[in-house]
C-alpha cells in the first residue's frame, strides 16, 4: 500500500488541478449569467433605438378650403404618399378651431410614411420608385430627414406605426400602481406590524405566516384568474380597467410587502422597543413613535421593489382584459385601459416590422423606469439604514 | 344628485363629525384635568377615542350597506343607507364624549381597536387564498360537469375550439371539443426542463464561484448585476425569446440540418432558465453563506483541497436548501406566462423534440380567456380547470421546499432562512 513520494505529488498536483478547474467553472457560470445580461441590454438598445428617431418631412402645407374638404390636397401631389396618414387626417378639425390659418401657406415639418422612415433608417424597401425618387431629391435638399421622436412619447396606441406612442400606456401604469399602492402598502405594512409586533404565537398566526409564504409563490396568472372570477364577474368591476388591474396587482404584491416590511421591523433591536416599554409606552405606542420611524426606510425600500415588480407584470392583467387599443390617454380609473408592459405585447404581436423597434422602445422606456425605481430603493437603503 | 357626489358629502360629514368629536372631548379631558382629578389617559387619547367612536361604527354599517347591497341584492335605498350612518355616528359622538371620564381607560380602548383592525388586515392575505380557491375551484367544477375528469387528466388532444361551432350547432361528425390535457402538460414539463438545464448549473455554479472563492470585492459587485436580471419584466424576456433566440436556434438548427420551428420550445426554455438564475443563484448563495465555517475549518484540516470541500462537505451539507431552491424554482418556471405566450407554440402537440412547436398550460389558459368566447363556454371554464391544476402542483412544490428548508434550519440553527 506504501506509495512513493513522487506518487503523492502527483496525485497532490491532479487534486490541486481538479480544485482550480472548478474555481474557473464557477466563476465562468457567473460570468456567462453576466454576459448574457449585457447581451439582453444590448440587443434592445439596438433594436429599440430607432424608435426614438422619426423620419420627417418639410413641405408647404396650404390652408384653404379645398383642403378643408380634402385634406390630401394640403401638400404637393408628388409628396403626398411620403406623409403620414396621421398627420393629414386632423387638418380640417386644425384649421377649424384656428380660424386664423386659412388662407396662409405655411412651411413646415411633418411626420412622414413609416415606410418612409423604414426606408430612411436602411430598415427595407417598400415604396415605389417614383416615390423614392422624390424622396432621395428631398434628402439632399435637406427637407427629409430623422429627427427625434416627440409622437412616441405624445400619443396612444395607433394602426398606424409612425402615430402610435406609449402615452396612454404610461398613464394607464401611473393609475394602476396608484390604485394598487393605495390598497396594498396599507394592508401590508398593517399585517407586517400585527404579525411582528402584535400577534399572539398561537394556529391562526401560523396559518396566516405559511399563507403569506404560499402566495408569494402562486404564478401570477393565477391571480389574473381571481380578479376575472371574484372581480369582474361576481363585484361587477369594470373589464380592462386601471381599477380591477390595480386591485389584482394589489392581491399579488401584498406579499412582497409583508415579507419586506416584516423584515424591516425584526431588524429594529429590541433594546428600542424595552426602552419605550419601560417609560410606559403601550404597545401601539411603541410601534408607532418608535418602531415604525425607524424602520420606515426598510418599509419603503421593499415597497417600491414591489411597486416595480408590479409594474412589470402582465401575465394577470391579460387575464383581466387590459390589452385594450387605447389611442387616447385617460385618467380615468374605471375606463378601458392599458399598460406599458401589456402596451408592448400588443406591439410585439404586430405582423407590420415597424411594430417591433416600437415594441423594443417601449421595452428600453419600461426598462429605465425600472431602473429608475430600483436605483431609488437602493439609495434609500444606503442613505437612511441603520446598522444597529 | 350622482352616486360619486354622495358618497364624498357622506365621507366629508363624517369627517366633520369626526373632528367635532375630537375637539369636544378634547376640551372636556382638558377640563377635567384642569381641575386636579388624575385620569387615566391623556386628553389627546380620549379625543381619538372618541373620533373613532363616531367615524368606526358609521362607517363599518355603511360598509356592510353597500356589501349587502352590492351581493345579496338587497333593496336598502342609498338615502337611507347613508342617513342611518349618520345616526350612528351621532350616537357614537355622544357616547364618545360621555365616556371621557377620568376612570375610563381611553388609551387601552384605542389599543384594542387598532389590534382589531391589524388583526382584520392580516386575514386579508388568508382570504385572497381563499379566494383563488374558490374562484378557481367553482369555475373548474363547472368545467368537469360538462367534460368528463377522466378525459381531462388522460386525454391527448386537446382541441377546445371546435367548443365553440358545437355551441353554433355546426359541429360535424367527429370533431367535437376535446379537453385532454396531456400534451399541454407534456409542453409545459419539456420547457420547465430545459429552463432547470439552465438556470441550476449556471445558478448554483455562480452562487458556489460568489460563496467560496470570489474575492470580497467581486462579490459584491457581482451580487447586484445578477439581480438585474431578476427585475427585468416577463414580457421584455418574452420579446427578446420571440425575436432574438428563437430565429438564432432556427439557424443553428439549420447548420446541424435540423429542421425547427420559430416558435419552437427550446428558446423560450432556455430564456426562461436565463430569468431563473437570480433566484436559485440567490437562494443558494444565502443556503450555502450558512452552512457553519466549522465544517469548512475542518474538512480544510484534514488536507483537502477545495473544490473536494465543496463537493464533499459544503454541498451535501446545503443539499436540502439548493434542492428547495431548485423546487421553488420549478414552480416559477411552470407558472411563467409571458414568455411562452409569445415564443412558444398555439398548437398543442405531443413530442418529445425541443426544436418542434409545443404549448403550455398557461399559454392554453391565456388563449382561453382573450378569445371572443362568453364566460360560460367549456373553453372558458376550462381555463379554470388548467388553473386548478397549475395552483395545485405548484402549492405542493412550495410546501415540500418549505418542508426541506425547515430540516436545513433545524440542522444548523440558522435563523436567517
Amino acid at each position: 500500500m506504501s506509495q512513493s513520494f513522487e506518487e503523492i505529488s502527483a496525485q497532490l498536483k491532479k487534486r490541486h488541478r481538479r480544485s482550480a478547474r472548478m474555481k474557473w467553472m464557477t466563476m465562468g457560470a457567473l460570468i456567462l449569467s453576466a454576459a448574457f445580461l449585457v447581451v439582453f441590454i444590448s440587443d434592445m438598445v439596438v433594436r429599440g433605438w430607432p424608435a426614438f428617431q422619426q423620419a420627417q418631412i418639410q413641405v408647404e402645407v396650404s390652408y384653404d378650403e379645398q383642403s378643408q374638404k380634402l385634406p390630401l390636397a394640403a401638400v404637393d401631389e408628388d409628396v403626398r404618399p411620403l406623409i403620414s396618414r396621421g398627420f393629414f387626417r386632423p387638418l380640417p378639425r386644425k384649421m377649424e378651431d384656428n380660424p386664423a390659418l386659412m388662407g396662409t401657406t405655411q412651411t413646415q415639418w411633418v411626420i412622414a410614411d413609416s415606410r418612409v422612415d423604414q426606408y430612411l433608417k436602411g430598415n427595407e424597401d417598400r415604396l415605389r420608385p417614383a416615390d423614392k425618387e422624390t424622396l432621395e431629391n428631398l434628402v439632399e435638399e435637406g427637407r427629409a430627414d430623422l429627427k427625434f421622436n416627440t409622437t412616441f412619447f405624445t400619443t396612444g396606441d395607433s394602426k398606424m406605426p409612425e402615430m402610435a406612442g406609449i402615452a396612454s400606456a404610461a398613464i394607464g401604469t401611473v393609475m394602476t400602481m396608484l390604485v394598487t399602492m393605495a390598497v396594498c402598502f396599507p394592508i401590508g405594512v398593517m399585517t407586517a406590524v400585527y404579525l411582528e409586533e402584535f400577534a399572539p404565537d398561537n394556529k391562526l398566526t401560523q396559518i396566516i405566516e405559511i399563507n403569506i409564504n404560499n402566495l408569494a409563490a402562486v404564478p401570477s396568472i393565477l391571480f389574473g384568474l381571481l380578479g376575472l372570477a371574484i372581480y369582474i364577474s361576481f363585484f361587477g368591476v369594470p373589464r380592462s380597467s386601471p381599477l380591477v388591474g390595480g386591485l389584482t396587482l394589489a392581491l399579488m404584491t401584498l406579499p412582497v410587502i409583508i415579507i419586506s416590511t416584516r423584515a424591516a421591523l425584526r431588524s429594529v433591536p429590541d433594546s428600542i422597543r424595552h426602552a419605550a416599554f419601560g417609560v410606559g409606552c403601550s404597545r401601539w405606542q411603541v410601534v408607532r413613535d418608535h418602531v415604525l420611524p425607524v424602520s420606515l426606510p426598510g418599509i419603503l425600500t421593499g415597497s417600491i421593489i414591489g411597486l416595480a415588480q408590479a409594474m412589470g407584470e402582465t401575465a394577470p392583467l391579460i387575464i383581466v382584459g387590459m390589452v385594450a387599443f387605447i389611442p387616447d390617454a385617460s385618467f380615468s380609473i374605471t375606463g378601458a385601459s392599458t399598460v406599458m408592459p401589456a402596451q408592448i405585447f400588443t406591439w410585439a404581436s404586430e405582423p407590420n416590422s415597424a411594430f417591433a423597434e416600437k415594441t423594443a422602445g417601449g421595452i428600453l422606456v419600461l426598462l429605465a423606469v425600472l431602473i429608475f425605481l430600483n436605483a431609488l430603493a437602493v439609495w434609500l437603503r444606503n442613505k437612511f439604514e441603520r446598522r444597529w | 344628485m350622482p352616486m360619486n357626489i354622495v358618497f364624498l358629502l357622506f365621507c366629508a360629514v363624517l369627517v366633520v363629525m369626526g373632528g367635532i368629536a375630537f375637539v369636544l372631548s378634547r376640551a372636556k379631558a382638558t377640563r377635567v384635568r384642569a381641575t386636579g382629578m388624575a385620569m387615566h389617559a391623556q386628553p389627546d387619547q380620549y379625543a381619538w377615542f372618541a373620533a373613532l367612536a363616531t367615524a368606526g361604527p358609521a362607517l363599518l354599517v355603511s360598509a356592510l350597506g353597500a356589501f349587502a347591497l352590492l351581493l345579496m341584492g338587497a333593496e336598502i335605498p342609498t338615502f337611507y343607507l347613508l342617513a342611518a350612518s349618520l345616526v350612528i355616528a351621532l350616537i357614537g359622538l355622544i357616547m364618545g364624549l360621555n365616556k371621557v371620564r377620568p376612570e375610563f381607560h381611553a388609551r387601552r380602548a384605542i389599543e384594542g381597536v387598532i389590534r382589531k383592525l391589524l388583526a382584520v388586515a392580516a386575514m386579508i392575505s388568508i382570504l385572497t387564498t381563499l379566494g383563488i380557491l374558490l374562484s378557481i375551484i367553482s369555475e373548474a367544477l363547472r368545467f368537469f360537469q360538462l367534460h368528463s375528469f377522466w378525459d381531462f387528466v388522460t386525454g391527448t388532444t386537446w382541441n377546445p375550439g371546435a367548443s365553440f361551432l358545437s355551441a353554433a350547432g355546426r359541429a360535424e361528425g367527429g370533431s367535437a371539443a376535446q379537453f385532454g390535457s396531456i400534451p399541454l402538460f407534456a409542453g409545459t414539463f419539456m420547457i420547465t426542463l430545459i429552463a432547470m438545464l439552465v438556470a441550476i448549473p449556471f445558478g448554483l455554479g455562480a452562487a458556489i464561484y460568489m460563496v467560496e472563492f470570489a474575492p470580497m470585492r467581486v462579490r459584491k459587485a457581482a451580487k447586484p448585476v445578477i439581480e438585474v436580471l431578476a427585475g427585468i419584466p416577463t414580457v421584455v424576456y418574452g420579446v427578446f425569446a420571440a425575436l432574438t433566440v428563437a430565429p438564432l436556434v432556427v439557424d443553428i438548427a439549420g447548420l446541424f440540418g435540423l429542421d425547427a420551428s420559430y416558435s419552437n420550445a427550446l428558446a423560450p426554455g432556455l430564456v426562461m432558465g436565463i430569468m431563473i438564475i437570480p433566484f436559485i443563484s440567490s437562494l443558494s448563495d444565502d443556503v450555502i453563506n450558512s452552512v457553519p465555517n466549522s465544517l469548512r475549518e475542518g474538512a480544510l484540516a484534514l488536507g483537502i483541497t477545495k473544490s473536494e470541500m465543496v463537493r464533499n462537505v459544503v454541498v451535501p451539507a446545503a443539499a436540502p436548501g439548493i434542492i428547495s431552491a431548485s423546487l421553488l424554482a420549478v414552480s416559477r418556471a411552470l407558472g411563467e406566462t409571458m414568455i411562452v405566450v409569445m415564443a412558444a407554440g398555439m398548437r398543442p402537440n405531443l413530442t418529445a423534440n425541443p426544436l418542434e412547436d409545443m404549448t403550455t398550460v398557461t399559454v392554453s389558459i391565456v388563449a382561453a380567456l382573450t378569445g371572443d368566447q362568453e364566460f360560460e363556454s367549456a373553453q372558458t371554464l376550462s381555463a379554470f380547470a388548467l388553473g386548478l391544476v397549475l395552483f395545485i402542483v405548484t402549492l405542493t412544490l412550495n410546501v415540500v421546499s418549505v418542508f426541506m428548508i425547515r430540516r436545513f434550519r433545524e440542522k444548523y440553527r440558522v435563523n436567517n432562512l
